[in-house]
């Protein structure tokens, strides 16, 4: 038997967007409507619509184009990419629900795949009678679930609500029930959308706990869709970078996580100036931020511990001065601060803003281990909120030596606290 | 197990095959589908007796009393609760398997399952609550020492005969409806029309015997002739109409899975 249990050959997958000329404004519709054919039936029954007309009304938009890759048993394949690159498109092929407009693919094994978290809940039913249900749904035989039934009621933590409806569970115990069905699928190879995006975060770990020890122990392959580089990073073998539809890169999980960072930063590089989800008045609005080693070069990664300068370049509308300024930039990862840098902390003198310009704020020791976080920046004048951008800036941590003795954080606290510098007695 | 190839445009060789191993969610969806349905009411099942007993004394009185079309030997109440218990079956399997597909939206766009299931599966509900309205007929022909005779056993086939007959054109109208929400406004139409345009309150021998075989051509008319030569086994059957409700039957059910089949693969990226 041979090793590989997933060929996709050259996949496609195309879909047609209708668009309608409405009041000079462009606009998709899905599908189209029985009036509408009904009325051009009857207006011109006997012509076929010609093919310029029909190319002029839709367009072909390719979600997947010349996607070749192969997955061996027991890989854990990682596929990361940005909105609309493809990804969800893919797991939709690949788990048959919906056809590719060409190419092929080769799957050696029984396949479930987890799009969606809880798919076919009925709210009306219980927890027991959801169980069954979901478990059929996702390819469990009766059996099956009969056997694991006590172990998925343990795992969601639910015994005392199975003969509640799950219309009136809390939104923690619906979604821990229905993760918990699906963590006990055993199928041959798994397929993953991120569906891990929801539920808290303590439940989170223990499904990903899962998730490896069926990877790892029983050899089993999975396919996994993550907006979460550190899940991807720790749980996969292997990574795909998918945009507009394409493979960029496919390779080992760290060269892919690179790959994917970097292009997200060249993104962001050009963004950050125009970006329109910004908040406040935007009176003062930041331009760029830069990051600055200790010698003042420009760098794309930080390392644990290093000195990092964090360079806000800004720019006012009007040409006047600004007065009683506050600028923060806060780090973010997974949706926790972990730290605010502010000018009013540390400093008590006014800070005037005017025209453009830059402020550069000073980390004498990066207190982050490895990971990815980012960077919001915020100003306001007067109490007045200026700018304020979600995400501006990614900041991304490789392992240094803050603690200068090589050793870092144990595996598992990557990229989930700040390093502090401490001591022991005894 | 042999190796599952993806590829466009490729008929699925082991289609049937392929439903066969999907039986367990057959099985599962139909028992949702019975479990929501009286979920929440008082009196739950009771309304599966409830509804066609309270419609056979409408139109036994209507039928019966006012328009006088009775056929001698066989109680009123008994000659319409035969052809309204198929009838209904055919009608509520009807709409439920014309609205299954977009009222599984959910699972469509996200699971991979050979779509049949579905509209399969969402007549088992009507399936369950004909054979508790059963009870009503049985409950009849006691009261009325209605004797019982051989032509019970034809009870089964015709039982699966209109599951076919809703079948067909229910797989027809739930493909359609995936990109036409418009057929869902034609079921309740459909069927009200073909409460009146069947024989339920009457018998079919009423109807001329010049267009009796044009009578047939409405698929239901077969089967509830069939029934009711089963139940009340008074008149003879007329065969000649039976044959062709019979052949309307089997052509709109190989037309419904055709089309079906042709459509299904689009049913994710449409719905």
């Amino acid at each position: 038997m041979s090793d590989t249990v997933i060929t996709v050959d050259h996949l496609c997958k195309s879909y047609w967007l209708k668009h309608q000329l409405q009041a000079g404004r462009k606009q998709s519709v899905q599908s189209e409507h029985f009036s509408e054919v009904l009325t051009r039936f009857i207006s011109t029954p006997f012509r076929r619509r010609d093919s310029a007309e029909k190319a002029a009304s839709r367009e072909e938009f390719w979600a997947l184009k010349d996607v070749s890759f192969e997955v061996k048993r027991g890989d854990v394949l990682g596929i990361i990419g940005r909105n609309g690159a493809g990804k969800s498109t893919l797991l939709k092929v690949l788990s048959r629900i919906t056809e590719p407009t060409s190419g092929r693919i080769e799957i050696d094994g029984r396949v479930a795949s987890l799009l969606e978290v809880g798919t076919g809940f009925h709210p009306e039913l219980t927890g027991r009678e959801n169980i069954f249900l979901n478990g059929a749904i996702l390819g469990m035989s009766r059996v099956e679930i009969k056997r694991k039934f006590d172990e998925i009621v343990a795992f969601a933590e639910v015994e005392k609500f199975l003969d509640t409806p799950v219309k009136r569970y809390s939104s923690g115990m619906y979604v821990r029930l229905a993760f918990s069905v699906a963590a006990h699928l055993e199928p041959e190879i798994l397929i993953v959308d991120e569906v891990l995006a929801v539920g808290d975060a303590q439940f989170q770990k223990k499904c990903l706990g899962k998730m490896q020890d069926v990877s790892r122990n029983d050899g089993r392959t999975i396919i996994f869709v993550s907006h979460n580089l550190q899940v991807v990073q720790s749980l996969c073998t292997k990574g795909v970078l998918l945009a507009g539809g394409t493979i960029k890169v496919l390779g080992p999980t760290s060269e892919v996580v690179a790959e994917y960072l970097k292009s997200l930063q060249s993104g962001f590089k050009i963004g950050l100036e125009h970006r329109r989800d910004r908040q406040g008045a935007g009176d003062i609005q930041f331009t760029e931020i830069e990051m600055l080693d200790q010698f003042g070069q420009r760098i794309e990664n930080a390392i644990s511990g290093q000195r990092v300068t964090l360079r806000l370049h800004y720019r006012t509308k009007a040409d006047h001065p600004y007065r009683n300024c506050r600028v923060s930039v806060s780090a973010h990862a997974n949706g926790v601060v972990y730290f605010l840098l502010s000018t009013e902390l540390v400093r008590s003198d006014e800070l005037v803003l005017q025209g453009r310009g830059h402020l550069d704020c000073i980390i004498p020791e990066l207190p982050l281990s490895r990971g990815e976080y980012y960077l919001n920046p915020f100003v306001e004048s007067n109490k007045v909120v200026q700018d304020l951008v979600e995400g501006a800036w990614p900041l991304s941590v490789v392992d240094g030596d803050f603690y200068g003795h090589g050793r870092n954080y144990p595996p598992g606290w990557e990229g989930i606290g700040v390093l502090v510098r401490h001591d022991w007695k005894w | 197990m042999a190796k599952l190839i993806i590829e466009a445009g490729q008929a699925r060789k082991h289609y049937w095959r392929d439903l066969w191993r999907y039986r367990e969610l057959f099985y599962f969806l139909a028992w949702r589908d019975l479990l929501v349905r009286y979920r929440q009411t008082a009196i739950g099942l009771t309304w599966a007796l409830l509804r066609p007993l309270l419609t056979m004394i409408v139109l036994t009185v209507i039928f019966g009393r006012v328009a006088k079309l009775t056929v001698p030997g066989v109680p009123q109440p008994i000659l319409v609760l035969a052809a309204m218990l198929p009838w209904q079956f055919f009608s509520n399997s009807l709409s439920d398997s014309s609205n299954s597909l977009v009222a599984n939206a959910n699972l469509i766009s996200k699971i991979y399952f050979p779509r049949l299931v579905v509209p399969a599966s969402s007549v088992m509900v009507s399936m369950v609550e004909f054979i508790i309205s059963f009870a009503i007929m049985v409950v009849l022909l006691f009261i009325y020492h209605y004797p019982i005779t051989w032509h019970f056993i034809a009870l089964p086939p015709l039982v699966v005969l209109s599951f076919l007959a809703a079948l067909g054109p229910g797989l027809l109208i739930t493909a359609l409806n995936v990109k036409y929400r418009d057929f869902r406004y034609i079921i309740p139409f459909i069927v009200q029309f073909g409460l009146y345009v069947s024989p339920v309150g009457f018998s079919s021998s009423r109807v001329p015997e010049e267009w009796r075989l044009l009578y047939s051509l409405n698929p239901i008319v077969g089967v509830i002739d069939g029934f009711r030569w089963a139940i009340c086994a008074k008149e003879p059957m007329y065969w000649p109409g039976f044959v062709v409700s019979l052949i309307v039957i089997g052509l709109m059910l190989f037309y419904g899975i055709n089309y079906f089949r042709r459509v299904e693969r689009k049913f994710a990226d449409i719905i």
